[in-house]
Parts: structure tokens; sequence; C-alpha cells
């Protein structure tokens, strides 16, 4: 403790001189120097209060100006706690080369429970069973009378059925808005479609992610809100294809096959106009993949893009196209195809005995093993790897399917000078059905390469020579005579110059160790017109047998030729192709390329 | 003589008590504070029955529960506000010492409710909250130690008051209840400013806030997550503050109806923290501007109140009451509007909860009491030629 007032020193002496108590004096001293500091304190204090309220009125008053602003400005996102914010649900059409839809979307609802909202649990659940027959009833009550407080019921309702939902009137049975992917034509170009189903999901929206196809090749584009909801316009024809679809069943049930499958291609472009592999499914309810057994068993393989045959004969125009374009041999000459032809331990025969030498048109007219397996050991495993391969036909096709990359050729594991031979008419080596368009419309176009390609082109490709203008124009005359006085006389439509080459390929067994004796795989890979050719069909179907004539046929001139011509009876037109008289052996060849 | 013979006719030496608190209490306070508070039950009719329908009791318990310690916090104001300075004082002190105390027993004691925090008594039909009880009087513990300094030969009221505060808060921040400290902090703080402090020390003051904010942040996640919020500049909707924001764009100028509100089911504190947003929403704009506009009312005229006074004392005092008041109020409406980061505070009268109304009721009665007129020594200013 301090004792710092200062005492008024003169008038305490004063005071006591005068003999007056001083203490008296010390205590006003005291109270005037107080009541000085108080003021002094009070007017301080004054201002500083003052401060004080301004603060706060300046504080409060900023608040009212925040409150006022934020009242005055719009919700931001006012449904941002009802709608999942990352979840878009808006997918683009697919449409076929004139914008028929393919795919598309419909507006549905998914049902949900919440059984703590629930009135009447046991009654809601008998009501909805009585509703959907797929649905247990007992499975529902011990679901709804559980733990859970969230429970997907279905997926999709229809209308219908969301109405009677409706009327069943339980607070605890709710909807959820949902667009499902349609396809509106049911199982027609299943495959090429593929299939969408749900991804991420919550109440309020589903994402529709594709899970096959081109649904899921261009699952990004069609997702992508950038593109504005523009379709994507594939080169399917979809009058094509059903008519495409509806022959190929009806030769495939007939012939007994347990599969088929067929690829239309335009020869320059490159365009899939109709691509077909049975038996099919519907995409609007795909079915499950196998679980067991055999993929190519599921109605979900794509036989022309994923499976991977020996396609036999049909490859034998290949072979003679290179020996022709590398100028070892011309049409006319003339091969020993003496038999059987022995490799070691390996017998190579024809199917009938032609005699003892045939010219180069009569061994694919004839389709001799053995003069194409004489002509590939002039070519040589090397040169005709190489040939194979800028047809694209030694590695997965282009198209723009996810199955494509499964349909990878086998090969065999060392290229020899047998298995060029064998090659050379088309075992030994396996490829997909549109693998071998491709190749054809490369062979046939002028002597290009062409990629097969899904969606819809505005020209020509001008991809690399292949063969020559020349050879081009000589296969095209070697395929028609084939349909004309060779294997596929059942080829011939009136007036649209079919062309084309045979393939009747045995199967090998599955385990291993030879080929069956009684199961083929039958193609023809045509080409019409052959005077001018635009398209190519390959048709292939899976053990087929047919009974004509007193005996059981399997080739494909019994079973793959008589379909694919009904297949081109129907879609020639409708592809836009006059029927034309034959031209006249005096006007020639209409030479054509590009 | 007369008067020794006859005695003198019985006069009383003061008018009769309830007049004369009628005729010196400020009318305008009081009235705001009334109607403050039948906005708060308003407004607990609203926000408060999701609350009772989660904890499984009838819609309107809550208010109910609030008419019921309303009633009790009115009179408690009342009773406050009629006592003289120097008695609130003597009580303010007494009851000081028992909140300290009670305080102090918190962690032996107390109950947290699950909540993380051990901040309540339970007294089986209703929780007490002893920081809420030492507020108050810490004030006037504290305006007593700053006041009693300013006289010559007084004791160092300052260092201890500052002492006092240290201690208490280190308390409350070890429940923690870092909302509750701040708010002692400042309210020594304001008393310290008025009572003159010296500008130095106020710089080094700010910076020590600062400095204890950093540390804080650092330390507790709890306090983090808050600030981070804070400081991002969009709001998640998912969050409080986005809810709070959302309820009050909606609201408009006009809100969306009685009982049309939507934020009071999202969010678990509507009845305490967000009830501005509870009432942005259903009442709109006006409804805000009206309790806003009560709040600064109070708060200023107070403030200007306490300016004529000439007591040390009861200025310190009656700052401290009011400026705590006042700053939670601002607190509790800037944290809805994103003024300010979240930090849990209730809105004095407005929000739901026993202890914060009955003890605002005393802490406003104790402010009605400084704050009534009385006479100032206006007369020996002009007499000693002082006065202006």
């Amino acid at each position: 403790m301090t004792r710092t007032p200062l005492r008024p020193l003169a008038r305490i002496l004063e005071a006591r001189q005068k003999g007056e108590n001083p203490d008296a004096i010390e205590r006003e001293n005291i109270r005037l120097r107080h009541e000085e500091m108080r003021d002094k304190a009070r007017v301080r204090a004054e201002g500083r209060l003052l401060v004080l309220g301004v603060f706060f009125f300046c504080a409060f008053f900023l608040v009212g100006l925040r409150m006022t602003h934020l009242s005055g400005s719009a919700v931001e996102e006012p449904n941002n706690a009802y709608l999942g914010p990352s979840i878009t649900a808006q997918r683009a059409d697919i449409t076929d080369r004139n914008g028929r839809i393919l795919a598309t979307n419909l507006v549905t609802n998914s049902l949900y429970a919440q059984p703590p909202v629930m009135v009447d649990r046991v009654g809601a659940a008998k009501a909805l069973a009585a509703i959907f027959p797929d649905l247990n009833e007992d499975r529902l009550i011990e679901k709804f009378t559980g733990e859970r407080t969230f429970i997907w019921i279905k997926r999709k309702l229809s209308p219908e059925q969301m109405q009677a939902v409706h009327d069943i009137g339980e607070p605890g049975l709710l909807f959820g808005p949902r667009e499902m992917r349609l396809y509106p034509n049911g199982s027609v170009a299943a495959h090429v479609l593929g299939g969408a189903s749900f991804g991420r999901e919550d109440v309020h929206a589903a994402e529709v992610i594709g899970t096959a196809g081109v649904e899921k090749t261009f699952d990004e584009y069609l997702r992508d809100p950038a593109n504005n909801g523009a379709p994507l316009q594939l080169s399917l024809d979809l009058t094509i294809q059903a008519a495409a679809e509806q022959v190929l069943n009806g030769g495939m049930r007939l012939m007994k096959a347990k599969g088929a499958a067929a690829v239309l291609m335009d020869v320059h472009t490159g365009e899939i106009v109709s691509l077909v592999s049975l038996p099919d499914f519907d995409p609007n309810d795909r079915p499950r993949p196998l679980t067991e057994g055999v993929a190519s068993d599921s109605p979900l393989f794509n036989r022309a893009v994923q499976g991977v045959y020996e396609l036999g004969s049909t490859f034998k125009i290949f072979t003679a196209a290179q020996a022709l374009d590398a100028r070892l041999m011309n049409r006319e000459t003339m091969i020993d195809i003496r038999g059987p032809l022995r490799w070691g331990r390996f017998r190579i025969s024809d199917f009938h005995d032609y005699g003892a030498q045939l010219s180069v048109s009569d061994i694919i007219v004839r389709s001799s093993n053995i003069g194409t397996a004489r002509i590939a050991q002039q070519i040589g495993p090397a040169r005709q790897r190489a040939f194979l391969g800028s047809l694209g036909l030694l590695e997965p096709t282009p198209v723009e399917m996810v199955e494509a990359s499964g349909g990878r050729p086998l090969l065999p594991p060392n290229w020899s000078e047998l298995s060029a031979m064998t090659i050379s008419y088309g075992h030994g080596l396996s490829t997909s059905p549109m693998h071998l368009a491709a190749a054809y419309a490369s062979l046939l176009n002028g002597g290009t390469r062409v990629m097969p390609t899904l969606l819809l082109q505005d020209g020509p490709q001008h991809g690399e020579r292949v063969v020559s203008t020349d050879t081009s124009a000589i296969v095209r005359d070697l395929l028609r005579q084939v349909v004309v006085r060779g294997t596929a006389s059942f080829g011939e439509v009136p007036g649209y110059a079919v062309g084309g080459k045979t393939g009747t390929a045995d199967k090998p067994r599955e385990n291993g160790g030879g080929y069956y004796d009684d199961k083929v795989i039958a193609t023809f890979a045509s080409v019409f017109p052959a005077n001018d050719p635009k398209y190519v069909l390959i048709v292939t179907l899976d053990e087929p047998e047919v009974h004509t004539l007193g005996e059981m046929r399997r080739t494909a001139g019994w079973t793959a030729v008589p379909v694919a011509a009904e297949i081109i009876r129907r879609v020639a037109p409708l592809l836009g192709l006059r029927p034309q008289i034959e031209p006249s052996p005096a006007s020639g060849i209409t030479l054509t390329s590009n | 003589m007369t008067e020794m013979v006859y005695g003198t006719i019985h006069v009383r030496d003061g008018e009769p008590v309830l007049p004369r608190w009628w005729r010196t209490i400020d009318k305008w306070t009081l009235s705001s504070i009334l109607i403050l508070f039948g906005i708060g039950i308003l407004l607990g009719l609203a926000a408060s029955p999701p609350l009772a329908s989660k904890n499984g009791f009838q819609p309107f318990h809550y208010v109910e529960r609030q008419a019921l310690f309303g009633a009790i916090a009115l009179s408690a104001m009342v009773l406050t506000s009629m006592m003289s300075p120097n008695l609130v004082r003597r009580l303010g002190v007494l009851g000081f010492l028992v909140a300290f105390g009670a305080l102090i027993l918190l962690p032996v004691l107390g109950t947290d409710f699950g909540k993380g925090a051990t901040r309540w008594y339970s007294l089986g039909f209703a929780a007490v909250q002893p920081s809420e009880f030492l507020k108050p009087g810490f004030v006037i513990m504290a305006a007593w130690l700053l006041a009693a300094s300013q006289e010559i030969n007084g004791p160092p009221g300052k260092r201890v008051s500052f002492l006092l505060t240290l201690v208490i808060v280190g308390f409350l921040a070890a429940q923690p209840d870092f909302g509750q400290a701040c708010l002692i902090l400042f309210g020594w703080g304001v008393m310290y400013f008025v009572a003159g402090a010296p500008f130095t020390l106020l710089i080094i003051m700010a910076g020590l806030v600062a400095l204890s904010g950093t540390i804080a942040y650092n330390s507790s996640d709890h306090f983090a997550r808050r600030i981070d919020g804070f400081l991002s500049p969009d709001v998640d909707p998912t969050t409080q503050m986005g809810y709070a924001t959302d309820a009050i764009r909606e609201g408009g100028f006009f809100g969306v109806g009685v009982g049309e509100g939507q934020v009071k089911w999202w969010l678990p504190d509507a009845h305490t923290d967000f009830i501005i947003a509870v009432a942005a929403e259903e009442y709109g704009l006006i409804l805000v501007l009206t309790i806003i506009a009560l709040f600064s009312f109070i708060t200023v005229r107070s403030l200007l109140r306490l300016m004529r006074e000439r007591d040390p004392f009861i200025r310190l005092a009656g700052t401290g009451l009011v400026c705590m008041f006042g700053v939670q109020a601002f607190i509790n409406m800037g944290v809805a509007v994103r003024l300010l980061p979240a930090k849990g505070m209730t809105l004095p009268f407005v929000s739901y909860g026993g202890s914060s109304l009955i003890a605002g009721g005393i802490a406003v009665g104790m402010l009605l009491a400084f704050t009534r007129t009385r006479p100032q020594g206006e007369i020996a200013d002009h007499f000693n030629g002082r006065g202006r």
C-alpha cells in the first residue's frame, strides 16, 4: 500500500502554528483529490461507454443488415437436401442410321419402404406380395418387422403397379423417381446395344450406366451433359436388322442349328448395317451371365464379334487373291490337285475327287483343299501371315463394341509351312465373322483396307491398299463364279448378282484332340452385287443339318447359302439396290474402284 | 417544542417500495425484456416440438417448461430490480461464491448428459448449469474489486479481479466450455476498459486473445472444425450453418408461415443455438429485425443510462452485465448469419434453457436495479460550478 497523497505541508504547518488539528486539513485534501479523480474517471468512463454503445449498435446493425441481405437472396439449390448432388440421370438416346430410336429413357419409379413410418407392416407386406407375385410375403414381413429402417423393394415400377401400391395407402411405402433405359425394339440389335443398369443409386435418382455393347463403349459420351442430349447415331438400319434377324432365325430353326450369326457391311464405308447373333435376348430384361458352362452358350454371347471359329473354305479366296496379286500365277494356271496331299503325318484331302489338275479359278469354284494348299506352298508362311495381317485377320476387330476385344483370333503357335497350308483353306486360324466381313470388304471394294464400324459414316474409307484393283476385280468374278457354277449355287438371287464363297469347317472337339465329324460351322461369305460390290454379308450357322434328297447335309452350300440368299432377297431392296439384269458378257464387268 | 410534546405525525422517510420502483425503473428496457420473453415463448412453440417428439414428450412439453422457468425468471428479475445497489452487491458476491464453488465441484458431482462436456448438475426434474449463474455473480464481484481499486488507498482490485478471471476461465475451459470462458473474459475486459484501462494494455490484451485463439485452434479438434467450417467460402448445405442459412433464405421477408418451417426438423440445436433461424424461416425478416432491434435497444439504452452514473461500482457492474447480455445475443445471431464461426451460445430470453433463462432474469434484474433513476449529485455539481 502506497501512501501517495502529498500532504499540503504549507497548510498543515500553518495550522499547527495556530494550534488547529492538521488531520482535518489532510482529510479535506484527500477528499478533494478523490473527487477530482472520480470526476476524471467518470469523464473517461463516459467516453468509453459511448464507444461501447456505438460498438454494440454497429454490431447489431451489421447482423440486421446481413439478415436482410440473406433473406432477400434467392435460396441456393433449394433441393440440395433432396437430390443426390453428384448423380445426373440423363443419358442420350441411341438411334439407327435413319434416326429411329434404338434406346431411350423412360421416367419410372422405384419402390422402397421405411418400416419405422409404416402403419400396418404385415398388411403392407401382404398387399405388396399380392401386387408383385415375385415377392415373397414371409420374407417381406420379416424385413418390415426387423431392425432395418430402409428397404429397397423394386427397382422399376410400371404405372399400373405404382397405382396399385398407392392404393395400399401405406405411408411407409415410398417412390423414388428413376430414369430407366428402354429398348423399344425389344431384342432387335440386342447384342449391338448391349444393355444398361443402375450404377450409383439413392432415393431421388440413380445413375444409368452401360453394361455391354455400344452402351458400354460410348458410356461416357452418352452420359456427357456437354453433348446436350444429342443422340448417338449408329450405322445400323433398324428395318434391315429386323429382316435379317427374322430370316436368320427362321434359317437357324430350319437347319436345327444351335446358333447363328450374320454381319452385313458396306464395303466402302465399313458401316455395319446389320449385325445379328442368335440366340439373342431382350436388353430390357437382360439375362444374367452364365456362372457355369461355356460362355458361348449364353444368349449374351455375341457370335458375330466375340465368337472365333475356323471359318473353313471362305479363306481360300485370300490365298487365291494373294497368289494372283503377287503374280505367282494367273487365274488359268493349272495346279496339281492329286491327293491326298501328305505333309509329315498330316493328310489333306478334298471333299470330292476333282481329277488331276484344276485351274486357280476352278480351285475356288470347286473348293479344292489340295489345290489351295499347293498355292499356299508357293506363297510361303511369312508372306501369307503378312497378307492376312494386312486384312486385319490377326488382331481383334476395331469395331466399337466392348466385346470386340474378346474376339481375338486364335493363331497357330508356330506359323509353319503346314500351318500355312491348312490356313489357306481356313483351318488352324480362328476368326470371328466380323473379321471375315471386314477382310472380304477390303478385298472386294477395289482392294483397300476398310475397318468395320458401328457409327454412321459420311463417306467411304480410304484405307491402305491390300490388293490391286485388277486383283480385286478378278476376285469378284471368282466369287460370282462360285455362285453361278460352284458350291454356292443356292445363293443366286435374281437381279442381285450375288457372289460368295462357302466354308464348312468341322468343329474342333472342346477337350482337344481332333475334330467332330458330325458337327460343322457352315459359313457363306457373300458379296452383292458382284459386278459392283456394295455390301458384304457373312452368314454363319453353328451345327446346322438339313435332311434333303435322302441324306443328311451339313455343308454350307446346303445350309448357310440358302439362308444368306433369303436375307439378300429381303434386304437388298431395303438397301436401295435395284435388281439388275445380269450384264451381258459383251459389256464386260464394270470395274470400279475408289 | 410542539413536536417534543405531541410527537410528530409519522412521516415515512421514503416513498413506498413499489411506486418508487415503478417511478425509477427503466420502463423501456423492462418492456423490451418482456417482449423478448414473449417472443421466446412464441418461438418455443415453433422450435421445440421436434425435440419433444424425439424425446417422447407431448409436443409442447418444452414450451410448458419454458413458461414455468420464464415465470421464475421474471419473478427473479423483478425482485432483483427492486433491490438497492448495495444489496445487489452483497447478494451478488455471495451468489458468486456459491456458483464458483459449484463450478469447482462440477468435475466431481456434475453430469455430462452424454454431450461430451461436464456442465450440469442433475436435479432430477431439471439440470442446473452453474456457469450461467456464475456470470452475473462474477460481474458483481469483479466490478466491486475494480471500483474499490479506484479508491485512494483502496485494495489492488484490478490485479485481484484479473487473477479471479483467469481462474474461472481455466475451470470453464477444462469442461470444456469455451463459449462461457470467452464471455467471462469479455465481461472482465469491458469492465476493465470502462474502469480506465491504459491503451497499451488494451493492445496487449488483443494480442493475447489472438494468441489464445490460435492455441485453441491448434490443440482442440472441436474448435478447429468450427473455425474451418466458417472460413471455407461455401456453405456445405448439410452442416448446421448450411441449414440455418437456407432457413433464413427460405423465410424471406415474411416467412413461410407459422409451423411451416423445416429447419427445426434438421437442426438438433434449433431450440437453442439456432432459434433465430427458426424465427427467420417461420416469421421472416420482420420478426428477426424486431428481435435484433430489441437487443440493440436494451444494450445501447442501458449503456447510455450508465454514462450518467457516478458510482463507479454501479457503472462497472452495469456495464459488465449489459455487455455480456448484448454480446451473447450478438454472437448467437452472428453465427446464424455466418458473421462469426459456429459457437454454441444461447440467445438470452429467447432460447430454450432453464438455467440460462433464470440466470438471465437475475442478470437483467441486476441491470435494471443499477439503471434505476437515482440522484446523481447534479445539484452539487451545479452549486460547485463543476456541472456541465
